[in-house]
């Protein structure tokens, strides 16, 4: 069996009638940790729209491979139920459904099973401990008044739930303190396993201290202009995006 | 599955099929002799008698609303046609069409009150299911019966409140309704009774005719309390497309009432319904409404808070689909001091159709160091639909604590993509939405109600995708 997970081939994207992406060749494989980084404005969060499908985006070229199937046009809730996942930067609020009954109801619909009660109640227990997350929010409305922290905590949450194939996140660590980027570091390090793999979209590199990070691929103009190991994310830091151009 | 589009049943086919249709139609407008003949088949006392034809002579000189809605499909003098007593109604259940049934069903509703809302059963008989509870109410001198009963057996009493809370000249439709009431419920607690169990008017309907121009009265004496909840969240189906209730609340000094309605009338009705509340002192009032259905609506509950310290809370939503002009509101007047008002009203728009929210805060001089806040928040579920806010506020004294907002908003597209990344189909996502939208009325429901009402909105919803 390959251990390919995902394989995007000569992607193109618009967004607003512009054009965003322009060619991108990605592969990851199962067990492996990518980072995308990249100056605002080169097509990090577009990347992430892109293989979930947001019809706001717009695939002009290219295709999308998951798990050994064209996921280029499905729909976004197909996809999330093939085993994608991804982290937003502005997560949506939601009045009127608290965050336990969505969890319980995004779990049925991903896994087509029904939740067992009572080992999801302990299940959901143990990872808020682990977070950091205060019980009380579990019963409010998703992400209403949240802060940006616990929105952001609520999300790796809700990955650590879901448990998919490939987690994408879009730009987590941002708006974070230390202590809260440690806490989503710790979740992501929970999550990983060999049989999944991680996409981190960020700036910073502060996220990536903790994790064993497999490839670091810096996104400029729509075009992924150099892929290296990790030291590459410590080089961007040290010297910024200066040194590539599209 | 298969979509129920309920926009789509044709409720055409519930047309009078009386073989006398031609006889009625040849009587223009509403006559004495009508009236007459109403009165003595409900076998009237005299009281009554006379107070249906004082209401006929109001009606007649009254002209209809020229505000809200149009209402100019309603021909008046088919009213004759509407109202005549029918000595026998030749329908059946295989004459209602599968898709109310299936409604039915996608609804839970049992077998026997199916017949019943379908408007061809005969009385659901709940004397064996409420027994118990009834023997209870019945130590605790707690009367609850049908209109025309209370009328005979307690004459005192209703002659003391009939129509005294909303008085016949109020409007052109009540004045109609004091003139051809029929059926509807009577409460009344004794004072200091505290009824633990909501009465359900649910499982007391009786004819078809009963619910389209019922009258409630419910009576709550000093420091007692209720529940009371009305209606049922099936369609009803009626022959005829005007709904005139009328339902009377006195609640007294101390006392507490807690009145939850779910309206859901069939697509063809024009629903002009009348509610009031009189308020005592210390006294409070909750009503709970959700209103689905119908052609056009015009409802403004009223609360009077006439007793110092007395206070209110409307919690109300309105759903309209294709075709539908939901003209829904709540008014308050504050006549005494140390009062208060909260609103929180909510409407939702589909499919073309029209929610408007219509207001009225009265604070009157004497109503000093009193508070009324008011919020109504619309959701659009397209470009289509449309939402309004009509809010009339007279405020004559300055210490008063008021607020008044109103938010206009439809779904996003972002929240629809959020909610798919997370494995919910597009229909979910919607209906999710909806429902969270909606949680602070449903919250307030029974839990039998609440489950209906959000079956109510999912079938609503199935209709309104791709």
């Amino acid at each position: 069996m390959s251990s390919n997970l995902l394989e995007i081939k000569d992607l193109y994207v618009n967004a607003e009638d512009k054009e965003i992406l322009k060619g991108i060749n990605l592969n990851i494989n199962k067990g492996e940790i990518h980072v995308i980084m990249g100056p605002n404005g080169s097509g990090k969060t577009t990347t992430a729209n892109a293989i979930l499908n947001n019809p706001a985006y717009k695939k002009e070229k290219g295709s999308i491979i998951f798990d050994n199937e064209d996921i280029t046009n499905m729909r976004t809730d197909e996809i999330a139920r093939k085993g994608v996942f991804m982290s937003f930067q502005l997560p949506e609020e939601i009045p009127g459904i608290s965050v336990t009954n969505f969890l319980k109801y995004a779990k049925n619909k991903v896994t087509g099973k029904p939740v067992k009660v009572f080992e999801f109640k302990e299940e959901l227990k143990k990872y808020m401990e682990e977070l950091n997350m205060n019980s009380k929010n579990m019963e409010r409305s998703l992400n209403v008044g949240f802060s940006g922290g616990e929105k952001k905590k609520n999300e790796i949450l809700q990955m650590l739930v879901l448990n998919p194939k490939l987690a994408i996140l879009d730009e987590t660590d941002s708006g974070l303190d230390v202590d809260a980027i440690n806490t989503v570091s710790k979740g992501i390090d929970m999550f990983k396993n060999k049989d999944n793999a991680v996409l981190i979209i960020t700036h910073n590199t502060k996220i990536l201290r903790n994790l064993k990070v497999d490839y670091v691929h810096v996104l400029v103009d729509g075009k992924i202009v150099e892929t290296g190991d990790a030291m590459l994310a410590k080089k961007i830091e040290e010297e910024g995006y200066k040194q590539f151009k599209a | 599955m298969s979509k129920t589009k309920l926009e789509e049943i044709n409720r055409n086919i519930y047309d009078i099929r009386n073989k006398d249709e031609f006889d009625f139609k040849i009587e223009k407008g509403l006559t004495k002799e009508i009236i007459e003949e109403i009165s003595r088949q409900k076998n009237d006392p005299e009281w009554m008698r006379e107070f249906r034809l004082k209401a006929l002579d109001v009606y007649n000189s009254l002209e209809m609303p020229t505000w809200g809605p149009d209402l100019s499909e309603l021909d008046m003098r088919e009213i004759a046609t509407y109202v005549r007593p029918k000595s026998k109604l030749n329908s059946s259940w295989e004459d209602v069409p599968e898709d109310i049934k299936n409604t039915f069903d996608k609804l839970g509703i049992p077998d026997a009150e199916k017949t019943s809302l379908a408007g061809v059963g005969a009385q659901y008989d709940s004397e064996v299911v409420y027994h118990s509870m009834k023997e209870d109410l019945i130590k605790q001198g707690v009367i609850y019966t049908d209109m025309e009963t209370a009328v005979r057996e307690y004459p005192d009493l209703v002659k003391a409140h009939f129509m005294k809370c909303v008085p016949v000249n109020d409007h052109k439709f009540v004045a109609l309704h004091g003139a051809v009431w029929s059926g509807g419920s009577f409460v009344y607690v004794p004072r200091g009774v505290k009824v633990e169990v909501p009465l359900q008017s649910y499982f007391r309907l009786n004819s078809p005719e009963s619910g389209q121009f019922e009258h409630t009265l419910i009576i709550v004496d000093e420091g007692a309390s209720l529940h009371f909840i009305e209606g049922c969240s099936a369609p009803k189906y009626n022959k005829v497309n005007l709904h005139a209730g009328c339902v009377e609340l006195y609640v007294k000094d101390n006392a507490y009432l807690r009145y939850s309605t779910i309206e859901n009338w069939s697509k063809n009705m024009l629903n002009l319904n009348t509610k009031k509340a009189i308020v005592g002192k210390n006294a409070e009032v909750d009503w709970v409404s959700g209103s689905f259905g119908s052609k056009i609506s015009m409802l403004y509950p009223m609360s009077i808070l006439n007793g110092e310290g007395s206070k209110t809370e409307f919690t109300g939503i309105s759903f309209a689909g294709k075709g539908q002009n939901l003209d829904n509101g709540f008014k308050v007047v504050h006549n005494a001091p140390n009062t208060s008002s909260v609103v929180n009203a909510k409407s939702i728009s589909k499919n073309g159709g029209k929610c408007t929210y219509r207001s009225l805060v009265r604070v009157n001089k004497s109503a000093t160091n009193s508070k009324a806040s008011v919020s109504c928040e619309s959701l659009m579920l397209d470009d289509i639909s449309v939402s309004d806010t009509i809010p009339t506020c007279d405020i004559q004294t300055d210490d008063v604590e008021f607020s008044h907002e109103a938010k206009i908003g439809k779904i996003s597209d972002k929240a629809i993509f959020y909610l798919m990344s997370r494995g919910l189909s597009e229909e979910d996502a919607r209906a999710m939405i909806v429902r969270g939208f909606a949680y602070p009325i449903s919250k307030e429901l029974p839990v039998e109600y609440a489950v209906e009402m959000n079956n109510l909105i999912n079938l609503e919803l199935e209709g309104a995708i791709g």
